[in-house]
């Protein structure tokens, strides 16, 4: 091509600039606020430095019971990342082979991707209010109601993680040299000694690619939680009702904390990743290590 | 019969076949779709309890009949019925249903334009200006981050910006363009537009890079050897080969925006009607039936932007 840089690289260069000023200048506003002294508002200029907001916030007077919600959103985006990365591994491996029903499980994942997500958690909530109906009709005129974090929460939330494992799945598996596989098979290895000690450690970066995915995509979700979460609240569902209400930083403060949990999780992922990377690069090579 | 002669094999002489015997015992045993089923199944169960069921669920409750205190499981158009009150008789003026979907269509076309403009430049200059690929991933990182934090909080981040007394209006102040607070900024179609922008141009910059990384750039050459401009490249050459990108970009973003209902009403002060807002109302309300009533119109309506669209690309093949 052309040498050196053409002006539509310096034109292109601000642009992207641009939008990643636009991506993350609101977002860090709102981290600044958060750190509003006692008497600040919602708006800059900064009402003096304090961290009086977001100790609020635990000191459980405060809007929510953000200790209870917390816990709730943590342990849902736990259960969440482990079915996701489980089942995503699982159906990525038997997407290697031609099977019955793959296409159907293929439209399946896509159109769950796409269907507006108030659509799925209506259906959901349908789904379960005829449950409970029907409970209380045959088994228990007592029974309350099925739905909860760990029922139709799950449900959910699954709905909208399991299409994003299945497709890293597939871009995994589109670089994926099946040679070493059957390196191994000739090698006596079983099935499962293949998978564990040559597929899973290859695979391993993207898995926790999809844990991130799962765990980070399942807090922040709100849309598919609203109807089908049952009557408790997860954090980013206690984050909405606030915005109608409250005209404090609290609110900041609560987005400060959710945000800074999700970057924990991402960093933590991507130096996780990184290890295992640099890992593979060492070990993944024996040269060097014979016995000549 | 190979499973009988297996047997046979074994019984007469069993050290010499035990291993090919066991293998094939087993591979007759577990056959590759036995497994295929074991290793799909759990995430085919979970669609079918928490999506196709549900989906069916939403279908057949859109024609049952309600009261103000639950659902009656006997057949109803009431759900129909009430969303389109009116309606004919007000022709050709338009109802609120009407009105209500113009104004969705209207605001979904002002993001696809937007967030198409902005990430196909983008995902272009990811693809073919950062030569080294350690950049090429840190920049798309960059650019993704955002999309794993919460949307209510990337919303409310616009709150200090655009509000009565937000840096966009104090700065506007100060350097004298204007004499009073735009009121606009907030809590308008305005915001709206910004909002879904700010959140959902990532879903179309991904699929954009994705097939644009995929050109092979000898082709560019080739284009420019043969004397094009960058321009005829860029529509002759570039523009068709993202084509299928385009398309999955725009289909995510057609679709989230369609069924919208949380950033339509937090940036909108829940001002703005929209298809997923009635969805909202309705539910609120407790009227199941016409909620999902209004659920299987929209689906009907984005199902039917989904076809159109793909019937440029083959989204399978794609993938």
């Amino acid at each position: 091509m052309r040498e050196g840089r053409p002006r539509s690289f310096y034109v292109l260069a601000v642009f992207f600039a641009a939008y990643v000023l636009f991506l993350y200048g609101p977002m860090i506003a709102i981290y600044i606020l958060s750190f509003q002294g006692p008497q600040g508002g919602l708006t800059f200029p900064m009402n003096g430095m304090s961290t009086y907001w977001l100790s609020k916030l635990f000191q459980g007077t405060g809007i929510v019971d953000l200790g209870a919600a917390f816990r709730r959103s943590l342990l849902l985006g736990l259960v969440v990342m482990a079915v996701t990365v489980v089942l995503s591994v699982a159906a990525g491996m038997a997407f290697r082979r031609k099977f019955k029903a793959q296409s159907i499980l293929f439209y399946s994942a896509i159109a769950s991707l796409i269907v507006p997500s108030i659509i799925t958690s209506l259906g959901i909530s349908l789904e379960f209010r005829i449950i409970d109906d029907l409970i209380k009709a045959h088994w228990n005129e007592n029974f309350e109601t099925s739905m909860g974090l760990l029922t139709s929460g799950l449900g959910a939330h699954l709905t909208w993680t399991l299409p994003f494992g299945l497709l890293i799945m597939f871009a995994i598996f589109n670089r994926f040299d099946p040679r070493l596989e059957e390196a191994a098979r000739d090698l006596g290895a079983t099935p499962w000694q293949t998978f564990r000690h040559v597929v899973l450690p290859i695979i391993l970066p993207s898995v926790i690619g999809i844990g991130l995915f799962g765990f980070t995509l399942s807090w922040d979700e709100l849309a598919r939680s609203s109807q089908a979460i049952g009557s408790v609240n997860t954090l980013p569902l206690d984050l909405q009702g606030l915005t109608t209400t409250v005209t404090k930083p609290d609110i900041y403060a609560l987005g400060t904390i959710i945000s800074a949990v999700s970057f924990a999780v991402i960093t933590l992922s991507l130096g996780a990743i990184h290890v295992l990377n640099k890992r593979q690069a060492a070990k993944g090579s024996d040269a060097g290590k014979g016995l000549v | 019969m190979t499973d009988t002669s297996d047997e046979l094999l074994q019984q007469t002489s069993p050290g010499l076949a035990r291993g090919s015997a066991q293998t094939r015992q087993k591979a007759a045993r577990l056959s590759p779709s036995f497994f295929s089923w074991l290793q799909a199944g759990p995430m085919m169960i979970v669609f079918l309890a928490f999506f196709l069921i549900p989906l069916v669920f939403v279908v057949i409750v859109s024609f049952w009949d309600y009261n103000e205190y639950q659902l009656l499981p006997a057949f109803s158009g009431r759900g129909y019925t009430d969303t389109f009150e009116g309606c004919i008789a007000q022709l050709p003026e338009l109802c609120t249903i009407g009105k209500t979907y113009v104004k969705t269509l209207k605001l979904c076309f002002m993001v696809w334009a937007i967030t198409l403009f902005v990430g196909f430049w983008v995902a272009y200059f990811l693809a073919f200006h950062i030569k080294s690929k350690t950049w090429q991933m840190g920049l798309s990182l960059l650019c993704t981050i955002p999309f794993w934090t919460s949307n209510v909080i990337r919303m409310i981040a616009w709150i200090p910006l655009l509000g009565r007394n937000g840096l966009v209006n104090s700065g506007l102040l100060k350097v004298g363009v204007i004499d009073q607070p735009v009121e606009w900024l907030l809590y308008s179609e305005f915001s709206v537009v910004l909002a879904l922008v700010h959140l959902f141009t990532f879903f179309m910059v991904v699929p954009i890079f994705n097939s644009m990384v995929r050109i092979d750039k000898s082709l560019i050459e080739a284009a420019y050897d043969a004397g094009a401009t960058g321009f005829q490249t860029l529509v002759n050459v570039i523009i068709p080969l993202a084509k299928p990108g385009i398309v999955i970009g725009s289909i995510f973003v057609i679709t989230i925006v369609m069924g919208d209902f949380i950033t339509i009403g937090v940036m909108g002060g829940q001002q703005i009607a929209a298809a997923g807002k009635i969805i909202e109302t309705r539910l609120n309300a407790l009227q199941f039936p016409a909620a999902a009533a209004n659920a299987v119109i929209l689906l009907a309506i984005t199902f039917l932007i989904i076809t159109m669209m793909s019937r440029i690309v083959d989204i399978r093949k794609e993938l």
